[in-house]
């Protein structure tokens, strides 16, 4: 019922006789103060249902959900996507502590790991998963992962996965060569000062881990790992902290070699540059969610994740941000070009991909984050 | 109330916005930054309220910090020296040029208008494998492959000058423009050289604007974190990159707070040395 019949149905019981003129003078009154103390605050509240906040990764990745994804929802729904971006997780956790609840609402997060930290900081919701009925077509076990971190909920939806490979100049390194060396020709002399590596602690540490013939997921001899890593650094042309300056080194040919992201090798392939891409054995695998941060209007967001989860929204971003969808492919047709991304997997079990364990690498955040941060500089 | 009373009160009222902007903005968050600081980061990343002494004990003690402190305030006196060194001849043909000092002014200014992280990634352009200068020697047949120019101490100086430039350049310039021109013509006429005139009169006059701008360059340089990410190499971080990860990379914003707190210390007290040789009056007519 409206306040306009709310008054007419209040005029009527008095102009019946039903309440006298003091009692409908006092509830009109009343009616006014209340009114006028809720509109400021109500005016705020429907602002943030009128809008959704996505944080993600950039460049070619957030093209590919403004124009697929965002935009088709915007039209279809009338909510806006306000879309923001961010160089890596521990950066977007940082801002996220420091925010009020619902200023940020939904998060392009990567590997199961962040999605652990950001619970245990508190910063989880819960999930209806009766208004995503598209994650039945995720696979399932993209979905078992994160529910083991939350008890059986979900405060997320896998969207993705990819790995983070050896990316190289074929102009100047071949493939055989590639196969030869495999993760030790980041530490060939050959090509010191054009080599580069991410910045980011656990792609460097699970790196090393690989140079050093150790398990990823759980490496022993610490200190050949910082040996790895020194090695490394004094090999480097610099670290690099985006996928935009990622791209930006190997097409102005200032690296011949890194570790990258599948996608974004993909995405310089496919703008004409010679740049070949191998997974080593152990490369470091991972899958990206869309997070629903506490705080958040629950209902918007859950009806954008089933959005980008339907089959045409879901192929069309894989295909521009140029990494698999988390669709399972016994499940849904995904067309002719998904399957030629790298790390595809036409399975859908992922068993060829080892992913970072959230246990191993989250309990060792705080030692190993400041150790790499001494080396990086030189320590 | 009488006109002496309404008098009185008037640099009160005048001056109340202003501090309460400082102490709203400047002095409560000092306050719970310093605060924080004696907190501990948890291994969630939580932080744990209380007073533990460790993260200042790390800060001050811990060779890295110290060492990369030292090299921060290296590389931002080396800018401020070559900001002196090429700011003051420009600053001195602005200020004894005749007719045009507006739109030289105006043309100084000109690079604000360009965001500051816009014109630090410029050099990559410029400086980088394929950017303008290799590709000029290389089609000029001086050079067969790029040479490695990006990336380095050299380019984060150079990122600095740049960006610092122009406040060397204004407050020498408001120090120049306020010297008497016929002092130079008396010195001459009594004998001196131009150079002389210059190296005796001109120079000693304009110390307090060049000392003013130094100041604010070493500042400016000393607190910055964008120009060694984007043109440095990878041991050229500076101790503001420390705060930087401290806080957004490990989370560890107690540790982040001391490390700023410790960085105040170490700019404030130049600050300090400076007010008490020179006093900031200088500095401000420099800043208007």
């Amino acid at each position: 019922m409206d306040n306009t019949k709310r008054y007419e149905r209040l005029r009527e019981r008095y102009m019946n006789g039903g309440i006298d003129r003091r009692s409908f003078l006092g509830l009109i009154g009343a009616a006014g103060l209340a009114y006028g103390v809720q509109t400021p605050f109500a005016r705020h509240a429907l602002a943030a249902t009128e809008q959704v906040r996505f944080d993600g990764w950039g460049g070619v990745v957030s093209e590919a959900f403004r124009k697929h994804a965002f935009d088709p929802y915007t039209k279809a729904s009338g909510i806006k996507v306000v879309d923001g971006t961010f160089g890596g997780g521990d950066e977007f956790l940082s801002r996220v502590k420091a925010s009020q609840p619902g200023e940020y609402n939904i998060a392009h997060l990567s590997g199961v790991f962040d999605y652990a930290r950001y619970h245990g900081l508190g910063l989880s919701s819960t999930l209806n998963e009766k208004n995503i009925p598209n994650l039945a077509n995720v696979i399932p076990k993209l979905v078992d992962v994160f529910r083991k971190v939350t008890d059986g909920s979900l405060s997320c939806v896998p969207y993705d996965y990819g790995t983070t490979g050896l990316a190289y100049n074929r102009k100047y390194i071949s493939d055989d060569e590639m196969k030869e060396k495999g993760v030790k020709i980041l530490l060939d002399e050959r090509f010191k000062g054009k080599i580069a590596g991410w910045s980011d602690w656990r792609t460097r540490i699970w790196y090393a881990s690989l140079q050093t013939g150790q398990d990823p997921n759980g490496a022993t001899d610490m200190d050949a790992i910082w040996d790895a890593l020194r090695a490394h650094r004094d090999l480097l042309l610099k670290y690099w902290s985006s996928g935009a300056e990622l791209m930006s080194l190997l097409a102005e040919e200032e690296i011949y070699v890194t570790e990258a992201w599948s996608g974004r090798v993909h995405a310089l392939q496919q703008q004409g540059h010679d740049i070949g891409y191998m997974d080593p054995p152990n490369g470091f695998g991972w899958q990206e969610c869309l997070f629903v941060i506490k705080g958040s209007p629950m209902e918007p967001c859950e009806e954008l994740l089933n959005f980008m989860l339907a089959k045409e929204t879901s192929i069309a971003v894989a295909e521009g941000q140029s990494y698999p969808p988390a669709l399972d492919p016994n499940k849904v047709e995904l067309g002719k070009i998904i399957p030629t991304l790298p790390a595809f997997d036409p399975t859908g079990t992922l068993d060829g991909l080892t992913f970072a364990d959230p246990a191993y690498w989250n309990g060792n955040e705080q030692k190993w984050s400041k150790a790499f941060s001494r080396i990086q500089k030189g320590y | 109330m009488s006109l002496e009373e309404r008098e009185a009160r008037q640099p009160v009222l005048l001056l109340t916005p202003a501090i309460t902007a400082v102490a709203l903005l400047l002095v409560v968050p000092l306050g719970f930054i310093l605060v924080y600081s004696f907190w501990l980061r948890t291994a969630t990343g939580a932080d744990q309220a209380g007073f533990f002494l460790d993260n200042w004990r790390e800060a001050l003690f811990d060779p890295f910090y110290r060492d990369i402190l030292l090299n921060t305030l290296k590389i931002a006196a080396v800018t401020t020296i070559v900001c002196a060194l090429t700011g003051y001849p420009a600053a001195y043909f602005i200020a004894r040029s005749r007719g045009n000092k507006a739109l030289l002014l105006l043309l100084l200014m000109l690079p604000f208008w360009i965001s500051y992280i816009i014109r630090t990634m410029s050099w990559i352009n410029i400086l980088g494998a394929s950017g303008a200068v290799n590709s000029g020697l290389m089609a000029l047949g001086l050079i067969s492959e790029p040479l490695p120019m990006l990336y380095n101490e050299a380019t984060v100086v150079l990122g600095l000058v740049h960006f610092l430039l122009p406040f060397m350049v204004l407050n020498v310039f408001v120090s120049l423009d306020g010297i008497d021109a016929t002092l130079e013509d008396a010195a001459c006429s009594l004998g001196a050289t131009r150079w002389r005139s210059f190296l005796e009169v001109t120079l000693p006059l304009s110390l307090p604007g060049l000392a003013a701008g130094g100041l604010l360059c070493f500042v400016l340089a000393a607190g910055t974190y964008i120009t060694p990410i984007v043109l440095g190499g990878p041991s050229d971080a500076m101790f503001a990159n420390l705060v930087f990860e401290a806080i957004i990379t490990q989370l560890d914003w107690p540790m982040g707070s001391a490390l700023s707190l410790m960085l105040l210390a170490v700019l404030g007290a130049l600050v300090l040395l400076y007010n008490h040789f020179l006093g900031m009056a200088q500095l401000m007519k420099g800043l208007s």
